[in-house]
């Protein structure tokens, strides 16, 4: 479900400048299947299923399937158009050091919804 | 000459809690006073649309200011020596000294977010003082979904993580150009001011106990919530509406949190009907 992520932000100069300080792993969870996306100096270097119980992120943000491809629409509901929204609702949950992220909320929030313009597949 | 906008900006000092505070104001139009009270953590730049709008200046003198401690507005002298933590009292002070200040004659008073709950707080208490209320993106109670002190540390950019917290507040239909302006405001807004607003929008100014106590028919109240408010949601705003008989609730499709300065355009839809109609009254 995240063919493309890698590429598109790769691709986004601007985006990429934003997160020139951004060095980390991360973790993204749709349903039961977790990724992990690796990021050095705003460049995503891998985006790989998670293998083995030992390779976690600093982060993590999961949410259901189905939320992740609500939230990829190019105008989603209301409630699933951003991650600060989807929280109140309980639709997304984050987990463990959330510094990093909030130093840079808004390059991540663009990471995570930067398969949006292609909608849901 | 450029072509000059019909806003026109002053200074003046009024008292703030008994100590002198320099506040920056716009204005434009002729008529019936229309004062407007920004969000949480922002300034009157909000309103610019509003201020250019001919059909809305030729019956109303718009009158926009920035708090103290916000935008051109200083904060009072000594402000180093204490946190900045908005009250309910002190936001009802400095509402009323302005319009004194101002000698305004029954205005109509128009806020968003935190401005568009301390509208309620005076729709109760200067009933017979303000012509009507508008609350935008105004509720009488609210849930805190994320913690407050993010918003005021050494190791995290206090204008960057205000932006990012609220740009889930603006609409996904809302234009890009205005999207940022409004998110701009956040990003040039003092340490720790967004984080000391919230202490009122979250904790001190909760209001739905009150909120059945207000006469409508002596102050009518208007809410207008965008359908994609993450904090004054439709829920919320038809909840409060509910509690106040007689008012007028709309939830503006396709709107986020910041309703002037976010689409402009469609916020003319809503809010020039309402404003007719208090003209009218």
């Amino acid at each position: 479900m995240l063919e493309d992520l890698q590429a598109r932000v790769n691709a986004n100069t601007a985006l990429v400048r934003r997160g020139r300080w951004v060095s980390l792993t991360f973790l993204f969870g749709a349903d039961d299947e977790d990724y992990l996306i690796e990021i050095d100096k705003g460049q995503v270097l891998a985006v790989a299923p998670r293998r083995l119980p030992t390779e976690v992120g600093i982060f993590s943000i999961r949410a259901a399937h189905a939320t992740w491809m609500e939230h990829w629409q190019r105008f989603p509901r209301r409630d699933y158009h951003d991650i600060w929204s989807m929280l109140p609702k309980d639709l997304a949950r984050l987990d463990g050091d959330l510094l990093p992220l909030i130093q840079n909320l808004q390059y991540f929030k663009e990471v995570i919804a930067s398969p949006r313009d292609q909608g849901a597949q | 000459m450029p072509a000059f906008e019909p806003i026109v900006g002053r200074y003046f000092t009024m008292e703030v809690a008994g100590k002198p505070c320099r506040i920056y104001a716009e204005e434009a139009g002729q008529g019936i006073p229309l004062v407007c009270l920004h969000t949480a953590g922002s300034d009157a730049r909000q309103f610019r649309h509003l201020l250019c709008d001919p059909k809305v200046t030729e019956q109303y003198r718009v009158i926009a200011f920035d708090l103290p401690w916000h935008g051109k507005s200083n904060p009072p002298p000594g402000f180093r020596e204490h946190e900045y933590k908005l009250t309910t009292d002190l936001y009802k002070e400095i509402v009323m000294s302005f319009c004194a200040a101002y000698e305004l004659n029954s205005p109509v008073v128009m806020g968003c977010s935190m401005g568009g709950r301390v509208v309620l707080h005076l729709a109760l208490e200067q009933a017979s003082y303000f012509r009507a209320v508008i609350a935008l993106e105004g509720a009488d109670k609210l849930e805190p979904y994320y913690g407050l002190d993010w918003l005021h540390r050494p190791d995290v950019h206090g204008g960057e993580v205000a932006s990012a917290f609220v740009s889930a507040q603006v609409a996904p239909q809302s234009p890009d150009e205005f999207r940022w302006e409004t998110l701009w405001h956040y990003m040039q807004g003092g340490p720790g001011i967004f984080k000391g607003d919230l202490h009122f929008y979250w904790h001190d100014g909760d209001f739905d106990e009150r909120s059945p106590l207000i006469d409508t028919k002596q102050c009518p109240v208007y809410l207008l919530s965008g359908e994609y408010d993450s904090s004054c949601t439709p829920e919320r705003t038809q909840a409060t509406a509910a509690r106040i008989r007689g008012s007028s609730a709309t939830i503006m499709a396709g709107m986020g949190h910041f309703p002037m300065s976010e689409n402009p355009k469609l916020f003319a839809t809503y809010i020039q009907p309402v404003l007719h109609e208090i003209a009218a009254a």
